[in-house]
């Protein structure tokens, strides 16, 4: 049976999923570049080129706490050889891959940006190195969500 | 045209370390305006940073990256007195180039 209270919750989920998670088709089209439509993280990096292998030699800089998810500073450095490419995914945001940065030949394997988070996540940190895929994962959590922007 | 980025490059011990501020909405296309309607997205999807005729980084970009982004990065193999040029292109085709001298 469906009260009036079971319907109100359920308005109020519907309202919190259109703003935070509901994707139009014509979002799903505007990303070209491989990964970014994919919205689950298994599906990010099987854009990338499959499952990486953990990594003890890739550091993650981020809060523990994140006061704003609109606005998480997230730094990624690497000690791999050979470092060709860095991702950032922040698994639970309705697009997890967030960055991809090509690290051409002398330059340092480090990028540090700002990233929106829609609630408590781990982000991951996936770096390319000599062809291989290598990750590492910190838990993050967003007290005030980034749906917005 | 957008606003202008702002761009810091500095040299210490032959690495140059270059920050970047970006002037952008970067909106996801999941929030509403105040009547409801759906802002459409609007986010910068691919980033250039050369010097000297040599790409020192490139990236891709998602929604989730924050409003004004910034971005940092560190290269070796320029001297003080070079140029950094950034480049930034959004998904509606939108594009600003911006320069600094590396000091």
């Amino acid at each position: 049976m469906t009260t009036r209270r079971d319907a109100l919750k359920h308005t109020g989920l519907l309202a919190l999923l259109v703003g935070c998670g509901a994707i139009t088709a014509q979002q799903a089209l505007a990303a070209e570049a491989p990964g970014f439509d994919a919205k689950t993280i298994d599906a990010a990096l099987a854009a990338l080129g499959g499952k990486p292998v953990e990594s003890k030699d890739i550091t993650i800089t981020s809060p523990d706490i994140a006061e704003n998810g609109a606005v998480v500073p997230i730094a990624v450095t690497s000690t791999l050889p050979k470092t060709e490419a860095i991702y950032i995914i922040v698994e639970k945001n309705p697009f997890p891959l967030t960055a991809a940065f090509t690290i051409p030949d002398g330059t340092e394997p480090y990028v540090a940006t700002r990233a929106k988070m829609g609630e408590s996540s781990k982000v991951y940190a996936v770096v390319k190195a000599d062809g291989k895929l290598y990750a590492t994962s910190k838990e993050t959590k967003v007290t005030l969500g980034g749906c917005g922007g | 045209m957008a606003d202008p980025m702002r761009i810091r490059a500095t040299m210490k011990d032959g690495v140059t370390d270059v920050r970047v501020l970006m002037a952008h909405p970067m909106e996801t296309g999941f929030r509403k305006d105040s009547s409801g309607k759906v802002v459409p997205s609007h986010y910068i999807n691919d980033v250039k940073a050369t010097s000297g005729g040599k790409t020192v980084l490139a990236a891709k970009w998602g929604q989730a990256i924050s409003q004004n982004p910034y971005l940092q990065f560190r290269f070796k193999g320029a001297k003080a007195g070079d140029k950094v040029t950034v480049t930034w292109t959004d998904n509606t085709g939108d594009t600003r180039t911006d320069e600094a001298v590396i000091s």
